[in-house]
């Protein structure tokens, strides 16, 4: 088991492009780390210059505190499963498994009880015989981990390991990769751009946008408080509300901002009154008021419901402005309703209008 | 049912009859003839017979040709299969400037270069190399028509091969070597396969290059030697040509249902199954 250093690393391509460009990271022994991104983000050229299959053009990539930046991709202690698991389809699922063994030389009769064994570990007793053909995606997802797992890496890589999957199976497959994940305690590094995906089961997640970094954090930190408007409008089902707002008063512990032709509590900030900021507020932390409001909020008319299942999306009009919300089910107001909305001020995060920055607390903030 | 429709209908199945047959009375003398004890020109219900056989089998150069025709064939077959699978990786893998207008200008020029058209230059470029009646030199220029065409059906092929096979391997230890034998060949096979058979067949009708090229009676291919199956008299043996043509049929039928049953026509560029 080991950590991954990662230092002023780049990975540019002979066309130019930088698709990693210099990025510091640190993943902890027996950690589970997401790389997520939209597509075209160098999260997978990053997997790859960590496995290896990329040829880093700065910086450096530790494992084990051993600098591998130049080593062989084999010679580095990683296992790798591919987006589309990479089975070879004339090997059976015993020979699959094993293959890492025989490159080695291992004897035969280890590689067999290696097999038999990885196979027991991930549900796949019975199906030793079979080519990957006669798999379902997931058994197919399953050996693609039993081969990795078998080649005794110190990190572990998987590039997408959920995409291949149909929408129940992935569920299912996620619950199970990170009860896997746990029980082996290996270092492990994802690649996905589900932020779904990432929140569910990553210790810690970096975001990454054209090659940098945006956010690194625990799942909890970036989805509450994303460290700029790009991370904002990536995490979350439900979009961030981002909104054109002004910072109306900054006086005492809560401060207020106008937005939308109303106003929202915010906890104060380093920016004088008057200052142009983007009003960020996740629909889930607004809530439609119910009897009169005193304090700052907002009012508008409703414009439509979606059905989320257990809760909806409700889109009201707040003085030209469209603003998310979401209601538990059977609360829904129906279209052409006037509501009133209010939000903690602590969930109510203030961006930088230039920059997309999120703007500093002035004291600290109570952890929400 | 107007008198017009069926009147087309069966003007349709008279066309279809004709040509069906046009194209089943060579076959069906090729299955007639050689069994029979007086083989003409034309069709008929053979007085059964293996005289003809033995008369082929006696034959001075006959069944000599036909190994010199494997001997050829087999040489090129391989010779093809082996480069085309090296070049074809290569420019599958590998990303070179101008590398699809060097395949299709391949492509265009391989048929000028085994074609009518490079005739004499072939003929001057292997008596210079000494190759002249040598069955070696033979095999060697239809390789080398061959190869183009079989470089762009391979890499076609070897395009739809996912590199992440090889990527996999890689990272799980295997040397360049073992990801050849262990992966990309077996992975390849069947298009191997199929360029093979493809190569031989292709070499085993072949009759301009032999022709050219091979003085000695005894150097010459099934394909040349037919022409020369004529008895004392000089008119056609029509005793050991349906013999021979018949023998000669034979392997390039046998390779087909051979690959047939083991892999299927299949090949794997344009649409990923």
């Amino acid at each position: 088991m080991a950590g991954i250093d990662i230092e002023g690393l780049a990975t540019v391509y002979p066309n130019g492009v930088r698709a990693v460009d210099g990025l510091d990271l640190h993943v902890a022994d027996g950690e589970f780390f997401a790389l997520l991104g939209p597509s075209g983000c160098g999260k997978t050229t990053l997997l790859r210059t960590i496995a290896g299959l990329e040829p880093a053009t700065e910086g450096t990539v530790r494992i084990d505190a051993a600098d591998v930046t130049r080593t062989e991709p084999g010679k580095r202690g990683v296992a790798m499963v591919f987006q589309d698991y990479a089975l070879f389809p004339h090997m059976n699922v015993s020979e699959n498994i094993t293959y890492p063994l025989k490159v080695r030389r291992v004897a035969m009769a280890t590689r067999t009880a290696t097999a038999e064994r990885t196979a027991g570990e991930l549900s796949l007793q019975g199906l030793l015989e079979r080519k990957p053909a006669q798999l379902s995606g997931g058994q197919q997802q399953r050996v693609a981990l039993a081969r990795a797992i078998a080649s005794q890496g110190k990190v572990l890589l998987l590039d997408e390991p959920l995409s291949n999957l149909d929408a129940r199976l992935r569920l299912e497959a996620r619950t199970f990769l990170k009860k896997l994940q746990r029980d082996l305690g290996i270092t492990t590094v994802f690649v996905t751009h589900d932020q779904a995906e990432a929140l569910a089961l990553a210790d810690r997640i970096a975001v990454m946008e054209s090659g940098k970094l945006r956010q690194l954090g625990s799942p909890r930190e970036v989805f509450a408080r994303p460290a700029n408007t790009f991370v904002a409008n990536f995490i979350g089902s439900t979009p961030m509300n981002l909104l054109p707002g002004t910072v109306a008063a900054a006086t005492g512990e809560v401060g207020a901002v106008s937005v939308a032709g109303g106003s929202l509590p915010a906890t104060t900030v380093s920016v004088p009154a008057d200052a142009e900021v983007t009003v960020g507020i996740r629909p889930e932390y607004l809530t439609v008021a119910s009897g009169d409001v005193t304090g700052p909020a907002l009012r508008g008319v409703v414009v439509v419901a979606e059905n989320l299942g257990t809760q909806s999306l409700v889109t009201v009009d707040c003085d030209g402005t469209l603003v998310g919300v979401t209601v538990p089910e059977e609360t829904e107001p129906s279209p052409g309703t006037a509501v009133v909305l209010t939000a903690p001020a602590s969930r109510v995060l203030l961006y930088d209008r230039d920059s997309g920055e999120l703007l500093a607390r002035q004291p600290t903030p109570v952890a929400s | 049912m107007t008198p017009g429709f069926v009147l087309r209908r069966i003007g349709f199945y008279v066309l279809i009859c004709a040509i069906t047959l046009f194209f089943a009375v060579p076959m069906l003398w090729i299955a007639s003839a050689p069994f029979d004890s007086s083989p003409g020109l034309g069709v008929h219900w053979p007085d059964w017979t293996l005289e003809n056989f033995r008369k082929t089998l006696e034959h001075p150069y006959a069944m000599h040709s036909m190994v010199n025709s494997l001997l050829i064939c087999v040489t090129t077959a391989v010779a093809v299969t082996l480069f085309a699978a090296l070049a074809s990786y290569a420019l599958s893998r590998v990303r070179i400037p101008g590398r699809d207008a060097l395949l299709y200008g391949l492509l265009l020029l391989s048929s000028v270069v085994t074609g009518t058209a490079a005739m004499v230059p072939i003929f001057v470029m292997m008596f210079q190399l000494g190759l002249i009646d040598s069955r070696f030199g033979v095999a060697l220029v239809m390789t080398g028509g061959l190869l183009p065409a079989a470089i762009f059906i391979l890499k076609d092929f070897v395009d739809a091969v996912p590199k992440s096979y090889e990527e996999s391997a890689r990272v799980f230890g295997a040397s360049t070597g073992q990801i050849l034998r262990d992966v990309v060949l077996p992975v390849a096979r069947p298009g191997l396969a199929t360029i093979m058979v493809w190569a031989f067949v292709n070499s085993w009708g072949n009759f301009l290059v032999p022709f050219l090229l091979l003085r000695s009676i005894d150097k010459q291919p099934g394909a040349v030697l037919m022409q020369t199956l004529t008895d004392e008299g000089g008119s056609v043996n029509l005793q050991v040509l349906p013999v021979f043509s018949l023998l000669f049929s034979i392997p390039v039928v046998v390779l087909y249902l051979l690959v047939n049953s083991r892999y299927g026509f299949r090949f794997h560029g344009g649409i990923k199954s």
